[in-house]
């Protein structure tokens, strides 16, 4: 390294240290930490006393981490799949020469910059099962098959699918991403396609897909990270389900929605397991690694970066 | 010196100054030679009002400790946090469930040594309350808290909606077996669609304290042994009780449809202020906000009627408490505010004589958790029922549900428990059977957890009494 290299380096560490003190201190520290307190009984109120591997023996015979797990997992595989069609369909349509288009892309990416506690108090009503605007729509079309509209949050079987259905209203970020991936390719494929009689699902299978798979790839990795955490929707639409009925964060009704995050926030904050809580993290922290590497060795043959 | 050396110098002295002259701010001695102490509390609105004004009233009576009242949203949470990270505030209002947890975690100062040194025996302060007051206080045999106010939730009934089923307005239901009848006679179905259109009562309004229910019926949570949720037939009676509720009125789907346009407490379309429901059970601070939403209503306050043979003053207490967490910089000044709140002027005949907690519960509508009332608090109290709440206050039969350190877990799986009876998705029995299995290991693992810790106290030692 020559001395003109050195004395860069050590203005860039010098303008970055400050970051990088900031990074150490309130995200390693606290990463390392709760790796320290996942093998320890510690309860925030008291000093950790090592417990080795007790939490995550605990955690196997723990029928809520097994119901949290299965709530997470059951709406993560279908707000994932959905949030995908509907963000593409979107940015397709966004995509079409239309009039408008500014317009329309505002109008659809609004939601996603409205704060998850704003849009949840929103989506309350929105699922209000005698007032709510979705059943009010709902009622007369389903009458004439002689059926009821679900009750949403207030009906442990419809609870979850009702917050994958406000899942969707955030997929505005995902849409623009997709767009932008529309954009990079390549019109000339598309031309000759077209003089070769394909037809627009055709070339959406053959070409738009293959095109834009990175990007298809990383949306579904984060949105599946997302998916896995999904936490303030349930925490503040769980104690609001029932009509208002107070339920604490135990996932209302009846553990309907009660997700890894929320049952992992109830161990640290409510029964002050710190410990038990931090290796719930870990086991998650596992499960969202796995699932990006098996996302990751799945579409490997698929991705094409030629675009 | 190099630009760029110059702009890290720079940077790092900023980034530096930045930290340091809070703490230096902080580390001055104030302008005023107080001892400041800094309160942490819920409150906001009236409530915030009267608390200040206590306050206020505290500063001028001494000057030498001084209030820094800050108002705390999600205070537990926050105080958990600023006592494990050893800067908590001097004092902090929490709700009477909690101290059992931080009492046993070391959280909390002892107030024994303080009342102590003002010359008292820490019974002979605990006698000072309504006996069910005195156990909020005292955990263990040591008095971690201080009430700042408290609750009793009773009956309340639409008095409009009695005259129109028949019933007389000023007799509320006596027994549970006339509960029973009125809630059939108060509800009321379209005759066209059977939808519900009002109902007499509804277990799950407002639904905070499934497990008041359990004791309403005579039940136990737990003994000298531990969890006795599944155990005690009460406990299963109370659940069948609720559990009839959905099934005699159309099933979970008629039930739901009809409470989905429900609003809070704090809400114009709270079934009790828009004539939905005709009774619940609720606490002192009802009238409230039945001024704030739904000025006018005429209601009537009562006491539970009698589930168990004999027993017609039932009532469930809960309090808001004022603790010291450990490791509070100025332990005796918060006491001395503690004690201000917790005591009262009793020949106050006048506004203006009302002092302490008196004054406090007074603004605030509440009743007072003391024994003795002054002439003017008594007389001239702004909720027309007081004298209700003092009585069931005051019942040997007020029960306080709170007193085990898992209690927050407790309190959620008679909550999952409540639900799964109400929705008809378990039998009583296996949805208790259910939440007792879940309850013993929590309660196996408190105890091995403070055992561990060497804070098992004697009085948890085998046989094991929560």
């Amino acid at each position: 390294m020559t001395p003109r290299e050195r004395r860069q380096l050590f203005t860039g560490l010098g303008f970055t240290s400050l970051w990088i003190v900031g990074l150490g201190l309130f995200t390693g520290y606290p990463v390392l930490a709760s790796l320290y307190y996942s093998f320890c009984d510690y309860s925030i109120l008291t000093s950790p006393v090592w417990c080795g591997t007790e939490n995550y023996r605990q955690l196997v015979h723990d029928d809520l981490f097994w119901k949290s797990l299965y709530n997470t997992l059951f709406y993560a595989g279908l707000s994932v799949p959905l949030g995908t069609v509907v963000a593409l369909g979107l940015a397709l349509l966004l995509h079409a020469d239309v009039r408008g288009k500014p317009f329309f892309r505002t109008l659809f990416y609004l939601p996603s910059i409205v704060p998850v506690v704003a849009s949840a108090l929103l989506w309350l009503w929105l699922l209000n099962g005698q007032f709510g605007l979705i059943n009010v729509a709902l009622r007369p079309i389903l009458a004439l098959v002689g059926l009821e509209p679900p009750l949403w949050l207030a009906d442990p079987a419809w609870a979850k699918p009702a917050l994958v259905l406000m899942s969707l209203w955030g997929t505005g970020n995902a849409m623009i991403i997709y767009l932008a991936g529309l954009q990079n390719v390549p019109r000339e494929l598309y031309e000759a396609a077209a003089i070769d009689g394909a037809s627009g699902w055709r070339r959406f299978w053959h070409i738009t897909l293959p095109m834009i798979s990175p990007v298809v790839y990383f949306n579904v990795v984060i949105s599946l990270v997302g998916a896995l955490q999904v936490f303030t929707q349930a925490f503040i639409m769980s104690s609001g389900a029932g009509g208002g009925a107070a339920g604490g964060t135990d996932g209302n009704p009846a553990r309907a929605t009660l997700f890894y995050t929320l049952n992992l926030f109830s161990t640290a904050f409510y029964d002050l397991r710190m410990g038990y809580a931090s290796a719930m993290a870990y086991v998650l922290f596992v499960i969202i690694a796995s699932l990006t590497w098996l996302a990751t060795r799945l579409s490997r043959k698929h991705l094409n970066y030629a675009s | 010196m190099s630009l760029p050396r110059r702009a890290c110098v720079c940077l790092a002295v900023g980034g530096l100054g930045g930290v340091g002259t809070p703490v230096l701010h902080a580390m001055a001695p104030p302008p005023d030679g107080r001892i400041h102490v800094t309160y942490w509390e819920k409150w906001t609105q009236f409530e915030e009002r009267a608390i200040r004004a206590v306050i206020a009233e505290f500063e001028r009576s001494q000057d030498r400790i001084a209030i820094d009242y800050l108002p705390v949203g999600l205070i537990d949470r926050k105080t958990i946090v600023a006592t494990a990270g050893g800067d908590p505030p001097d004092i902090a209002g929490l709700w009477a469930p909690q101290v059992a947890a931080f009492a046993d975690a070391g959280a909390l100062e002892s107030l024994d040594p303080y009342i102590e040194h003002d010359g008292l025996t820490p019974a002979q302060w605990l006698a000072r309350y309504e006996p069910v007051y005195a156990s909020i206080c005292e955990h263990n045999g040591h008095v971690f808290a201080g009430i700042s106010t408290p609750l009793v939730m009773t009956l309340h009934w639409n008095r409009t909606m009695f005259r129109a089923a028949g019933l007389d307005p000023d007799r509320p239901p006596r027994t549970l077996a006339e509960f029973n009848a009125y809630c059939r006679l108060l509800t009321k179905r379209d005759p066209r669609t059977g939808e519900i259109l009002q109902m007499g009562f509804l277990p799950q309004e407002p639904g905070w304290w499934p497990g008041i229910f359990l004791r309403w019926f005579g039940g136990e949570l737990w003994d000298a042994h531990g969890v006795t949720l599944a155990k005690d037939p009460h406990n299963l009676a109370a659940m069948e009780w609720v559990a009839g509720f959905t099934r005699d009125n159309g099933g979970p789907d008629a039930i739901n449809t009809f409470a989905a346009g429900f609003g809070g407490m704090t809400s114009a379309q709270n079934p009790f202020y828009t004539g939905k429901i005709a009774m619940v059970f609720q606490g002192v601070w009802l009238n409230n906000y039945i001024r704030q939403y739904k000025p006018g209503l005429d209601f009537g306050v009562g006491p539970w009627p009698e589930a168990v043979p004999g027993v017609k003053d039932f009532a469930m207490v809960e309090s808001d408490v004022l603790v010291i967490p450990r490791g509070a910089k100025h332990a005796a000044a918060a006491w001395e505010f503690i004690k201000f709140v917790n005591s009262h002027n009793p020949n106050a005949r006048t506004r203006a004589e009302l002092q302490g907690g008196e004054l406090l519960c007074f603004m605030q509508e509440k009743n007072s958790p003391m024994r003795q009332w002054s002439p003017f608090f008594t007389e001239h109290h702004p909720h027309p029922y007081i004298k209700e709440f003092r009585t069931l206050a005051a019942s040997p039969h007020a029960a306080f549900l709170g007193e085990v350190g898992i209690f927050p877990e407790y309190n959620r799986e008679l909550a999952t428990a409540f639900d799964r009876v109400r929705l008809l998705m378990a039998t009583p029995g296996q949805a208790l059977a259910d939440a007792q299995a879940r309850l013993d290991v929590a309660w196996a693992r408190y105890r091995r957890s403070l055992e561990r810790h060497g804070l098992l106290p004697q009085e948890m030692m085998a046989p094991a009494t929560p």
